[in-house]
């Protein structure tokens, strides 16, 4: 097929993890194994961390806590902005406080499974293991979870899962969970062990002697741009749902510092892999700026239907019920309403496809409370679910109570991220990736609850025990000021600042942003076809061109100028848009979030394709002009069984 | 419907800002309030003028980004965050005043844009609990009585926006500061460094150009996440029994 | 040309610099402390003028009933302690009061003063109170509009009966003239609405409010600022409209 979108290279392998000895040892085995360093010598080690969410903030304090000397970097104004802070369910452990036949091997199990089979044995395993440390440290650190009346922990069942192990702090347990980072983050500040680098963005990855030592910043607010070099870099920079350009993800969300590294050879996995979540509240016009997740919770009561005649415009509550479709009830029948997430999406999208959408431009579905208000009541309907009713009317204007919700899916995480070892190490020797940034532990699809359990994991437990290896054999010799690699890569960045601002063209970096957004979403979305894929691999390259002809990016580069700090995410967008849309051709089965309308069962339901695609697709950079080189990574199944998921 | 905006303008923070005035016609009232500016900012770069510099992120009310003085009251008529503010709550023909949060303490980077660095410096300052990485017993080694885990967890909802700030007339920090000081207080977890805690955070908040708190409640009224002046009450509570105590640290 | 910042321990860079000051974690630095002595000289006072006002009433009882009760309280503590040692050390006290009393209030309009160099092109009120807006503004009219009052009534040296006077005298004399009552009242309702932001306002200082008690003490600051006034401008209008004369 596609030959001439991309190359095959030599296939990749993680060697880090142990698999000479069982899957449950394989963790500490590795501890063991991995060389550890001195106390005396971590003062004089630098490590740079980017991002300070749940998984660079965790890995910030951490590491600043074992004595080296951190370096951390964030865009926003304050270390407590990271978007982790949006997350709301909970944090799966597999603590078994509820004496539910819980373990971390159902756990593992269960992730491993949800993930459709696409990830990593080892690295689940591990992520299993390290849950009820995480639980543990969050406690310790005065994180409020929900607790019972007799003072002990709450737990509640989460997405579907048959065992009640997630913890909570209301419907904010993001927020909590990072600030209980952030403020051990801040106890290493006061200590001097971390110093910070508040709105500065990192633009480029330094590569010494094939070692990544240290990135290149662009202060965000006087536009000075510097290189900081340490010993080992550490990227915890999130995801990137924002290509879409409506998601639930923050409006600061990129994938700039990723893709810069993977510009500087470190291979990006999985890019295709992306999860939409069926329960967001829809577009309502053009200046629409992101979309806001409701709890899928509301899926318990509420029922979704569309009208059975295309183009019905009366207001719902005079659809007469035998003129409703209740779709997922009708194509679902033993798990109706509660069809996973994937499932849910593809379906709203697939009525709205055939003009039966409902709300401004056909893009909605109903999810109906009538029928639970008439069973339950009001007072029992605003006792569960009144903060999400009060949401919905604040951004909508609108009352739940008395008309159905309208809902629609949204892009809200990323599977994929650059390609990591056991380690979390990249291709890039002494480039570490950490959380959503990474691919490692979600295969094709991610469990709810799972997001800030990985993110902890990998900044508190894992990192802080891998890195060592590494650093093993630090301080590295330093890295002049006028090194080549740092003089080439500071004038890439400041030649591309003022390319943005020389253009002066006609078109605005949001109007850009849009109409790529528009594209993945169409093509590279919920459902994906090989034609379509095809028709955005001819559109993409046009718009990068028009980009780089016609934009036009206001204020000057020595100011804090939020336009210009958008037009280079936006650049590197549709860079990574075009390998999103490749990696989804090359992929030619459907798993988890990838949905190939070519391969699907005869019910309409996503088809694995173990024989050839039980692999992770890690991608090589080439320069412009030349394809992509495809590395595949063998993914083994020792513990789990390979099964077609199946929700009829 | 149409709308007259006067907004502050201030390229930089060496430079005196000025109100300036900006027509909007076709505002649609689904829009956020940040989605209008939006609007203006795309109209304002392609008439090749300086958009309108505010902070936003998650626009969903939790990260605290976003802060504008509305009409003279922090986040606007609702008591909410700026982003969760619609246009719905403003009529056809209305004049906007859209100011920066008014602080010594908070410095203006550009136009609407502020420095709140100082509150991570009031974190920094003692608003943690020393807990390093692998120390931890097990979860349920300590319990907390629900009572105030639920009254701790309300304090810690604070997204450190710094409306309280804005909307004080002492320009005090005190409800940020007691927010913490509340939710570690409360904790078991918390009580070894509770003296030196509040000592220390108070003492930052008064270094870092905020005013003293007054009592006089404007705070917890335009706290997006409402938390309450009785947060304060637990802070004095605690401050004076430290100075009783002698908890003065030395260092 | 490339700038390295390499490998030394720092606070912060760029945009980040700092607080101007260093933080005071001693006792006299903190706002919180000098909140605690404005709750406590308030205290103070609130239970003088409790007292003042009750032996004010004593005008109702006539002119000698008033003049010995002044002079009793010259004479409090006789014949264990000379005379006027009782009152002399209420007044230091409340002199001592009265200075930590502005001090703290001065200090901490200092720092309001500074938190706020930039004022705002427009704002408005959602939630407090008149009377917490004023008690700068309306300290200062109280700080005046006192030693006008010991001027006039204790010293007698601005009224119209003159310093050998009488208390007794002094007061029907002083409040015949509808100015002097006038100024009076507005002083006191200036006091009064002093009181009731005080009264809730040391309470949540010195850490004894919480959410339930709030409601509940805000009415009783307003009830009790109602009364005590009510019962100091009872005098003033019984003169001038002839009930006390």
């Amino acid at each position: 097929m596609a030959l001439e979108l991309f190359l095959e290279g030599d296939p990749i392998a993680d060697t880090k993890a142990p698999t000479d000895v069982p899957i449950g040892e394989r963790w500490s085995e590795r501890k063991f194994r991995g060389k550890l360093v001195n106390p005396a010598n971590r003062r004089k080690m630098t490590i740079i961390i980017v991002g300070t969410g749940l998984a660079g903030g965790a890995a910030a304090a951490t590491l600043a806590e074992a004595g080296y000397h951190v370096k951390s970097f964030w865009f926003q104004d304050s270390p407590r902005r990271a978007h982790s802070i949006a997350a709301q369910g909970g944090i799966n452990a597999a603590k078994n406080y509820r004496n539910d036949g819980d373990s971390v091997h159902r756990l593992f199990y269960d992730t491993v499974k949800g993930g459709d089979f696409r990830s990593r044995e080892n690295n689940v395993h591990r992520l299993a293991e390290v849950s009820t440390q995480i639980i543990d440290q969050c406690v310790a650190q005065g994180v409020p979870f929900a607790r019972e009346y007799g003072g002990l922990l709450d737990n509640r069942s989460f997405g579907g899962a048959q065992v009640s192990r997630t913890f909570y702090a209301r419907g904010q347990t993001g927020q909590q969970l990072l600030i209980g980072a952030y403020q051990a983050f801040e106890r290493q500040v006061a200590a001097g062990t971390i110093e910070t680098h508040s709105r500065t963005e990192m633009l480029d990855l330094v590569v010494v002697d094939g070692k990544a030592r240290g990135i290149v910043v662009r202060d965000l607010v006087t536009g000075e741009v510097t290189t900081h070099v340490g010993d080992a870099v550490v990227l915890g920079t999130g995801g990137y749902s924002n290509v879409y350009y409506l998601s639930t993800n923050a409006k600061g969300s990129n994938t700039t510092a990723i893709w810069r590294a993977h510009k500087r050879g470190a291979y990006f996995a999985n890019p295709c892999y992306t999860q939409i979540h069926p329960t967001c509240i829809p577009v309502s016009g053009d200046y629409q700026s992101k979309l806001t997740l409701m709890s899928e919770s509301l899926r318990n009561d509420g029922r979704v239907w569309v009208p059975k005649e295309r183009g019905d415009t009366r207001p719902p509550q005079d659809i007469p019920e035998d003129e409703r479709d209740y779709y997922l009830e009708r194509k679902y029948p033993a798990f109706g309403n509660l069809v996973p997430r994937d499932i849910a999406s593809r379906q709203a999208k697939n009525v709205c496809d055939e003009g039966r959408g409902v709300g401004p431009g056909g893009l909605g579905v109903y999810l109906d409370f009538a029928e639970a208000i008439e069973r339950l009541g009001r007072k029992t309907v605003e006792a569960k679910y009144g903060n999400l009713f009060d949401m919905y009317a604040r951004i909508t204007g609108e009352d739940p109570y008395s008309a159905p919700m309208r809902i629609y899916p949204a892009v809200h995480y990323t599977m994929g991220g650059l390609w990591v070892d056991y380690d979390l190490q990249s291709t890039i020797p002494g480039l570490f990736v950490i959380g959503e940034a990474n691919f490692s532990d979600h295969g094709a699809n991610r469990l709810g609850a799972s997001a800030l359990m990985q993110g902890l994991s990998d900044g508190y437990f894992v990192l802080p025990n891998t890195i060592t290896d590494y650093l093993s054999a630090a301080p590295f010799e330093k890295v002049p000021a006028d090194h080549p690699a740092i003089l080439e890569a500071e004038a890439g960045v400041k030649a591309q600042v003022e390319k943005f601002l020389s253009i002066n063209g006609t078109r605005t970096v949001a109007s850009f942003h849009r109409e790529l957004g528009r594209l993945v979403w169409d093509y590279c979305g919920m459902e994906r076809t090989a034609e379509g894929l095809r028709k955005a691999l001819d559109r993409i390259p046009e718009l990068r061109k028009e980009f780089w002809t016609n934009v036009k990016v206001a204020g000057d580069a020595h100011t804090f100028n939020q336009n210009l700090e958008h037009a280079a995410r936006v650049a590197d967008f549709i860079e990574l848009a075009e390998l999103m849309c490749i990696d989804a051709l090359a992929r030619e089965e459907s798993c988890g979030g990838h949905f190939r309308a070519e391969s699907q069962t005869p019910e309409g339901e996503a088809l694995r394709n173990d024989e050839e695609f039980a692999y992770v697709a890690a991608w090589g950079w080439t320069p412009e002009g030349e394809p992509p080189v495809l590395h595949k990574e063998e993914l083994n199944y020792e513990y789990v069984h390979l099964a077609q998921r199946s929700y009829k | 419907m149409k709308l007259t905006l006067r907004v502050w303008r201030q390229p930089s923070p060496q430079v005196k800002g000025k109100m300036a005035n900006y027509h909007l016609t076709d505002v649609s009232e689904d829009m956020s309030f940040l989605e209008m500016l939006d609007v203006l900012n795309e109209q304002l770069i392609l008439d090749g003028e300086d958009p309108i510099a505010f902070d936003h992120d998650c626009r969903e009310g939790i990260c605290g980004s976003c802060g504008l003085m509305i009409n003279g009251i922090a986040h606007g008529p609702e008591q909410t965050t700026t982003c969760q503010l619609h246009m719905r709550s403003f009529s056809d023909g209305d004049t906007i005043d859209i100011e920066p949060w008014r602080s010594g303490g908070f410095p203006v980077v550009k136009d609407l844009v502020v420095d709140r660095s100082a509150f991570d410096r009031i974190i920094s300052a003692g608003g943690f609990i020393s807990a390093p990485t692998g120390t931890a017993p097990d979860a349920h080694a300590n319990p907390v009585p629900k009572v105030d885990a639920d009254a701790a967890f309300d304090a810690a909802t604070c997204i450190g926006c710094g409306a309280c700030v804005a909307a004080c007339p002492n320009g005090s920090a005190m409800l940020f500061t007691a927010a913490k000081v509340t939710h570690l207080g409360l904790l078991p977890q918390g009580q070894p460094e509770r003296d030196s805690r509040v000592v220390k955070m108070v003492a930052q908040q008064d270094a870092e150009d905020f005013g003293g708190c007054t009592n006089i409640g404007e705070c917890s009224a335009v706290c997006p996440k409402g938390i309450s002046m009785e947060t304060i009450s637990r802070l004095n509570h605690d401050l004076l029994g430290a100075l009783r105590a002698n908890a003065v640290p030395t260092s | 040309m490339a700038t390295v910042t390499t490998q030394q321990a720092g606070q912060s860079a760029g945009a980040n610099p700092g607080p101007k000051r260093q933080p005071n974690t001693g006792r006299f630095g903190s706002s919180v402390f000098k909140k605690a002595v404005m709750a406590v000289t308030g205290i103070i006072f609130v239970l003088y003028l409790i007292a003042h006002m009750v032996g004010n009433l004593k005008a109702f009882a006539g002119a000698e009933t008033f003049n010995s009760y002044s002079e009793f309280l010259r004479e409090l503590g006789e014949p264990i302690l000379p005379r006027l040692t009782v009152l002399t050390i209420i007044r230091i006290v409340l002199l001592v009061a009265v200075a930590a009393h502005i001090w703290a209030a001065f200090s901490l309009w200092k720092q309001a003063k500074r938190a706020r160099p930039i004022a705002y092109q427009t704002k408005k009120r959602v939630q407090q109170s008149y009377a917490s807006r004023t008690m700068r503004w309306g300290g200062v009219i109280l700080i005046l509009f006192i030693i006008w009052h010991i001027l006039d009534l204790t010293l007698g040296a601005v009224n119209p009966a003159g310093r050998d006077s009488l208390p007794y005298g002094r007061l029907v004399e002083g409040f015949q003239n509808p100015v002097v009552t006038i100024w009076y009242a507005v002083a006191l309702i200036a006091l009064g609405m002093h009181i009731r932001h005080g009264v809730w306002s040391a309470t949540q200082t010195l850490g004894h409010s919480n959410k339930r008690r709030e409601r509940a003490l805000n009415v009783f600051a307003t009830a009790f600022a109602v009364v005590l006034i009510g019962g100091y401008l009872l005098i003033p209008f019984s003169v001038l409209f002839g009930i006390i004369d």
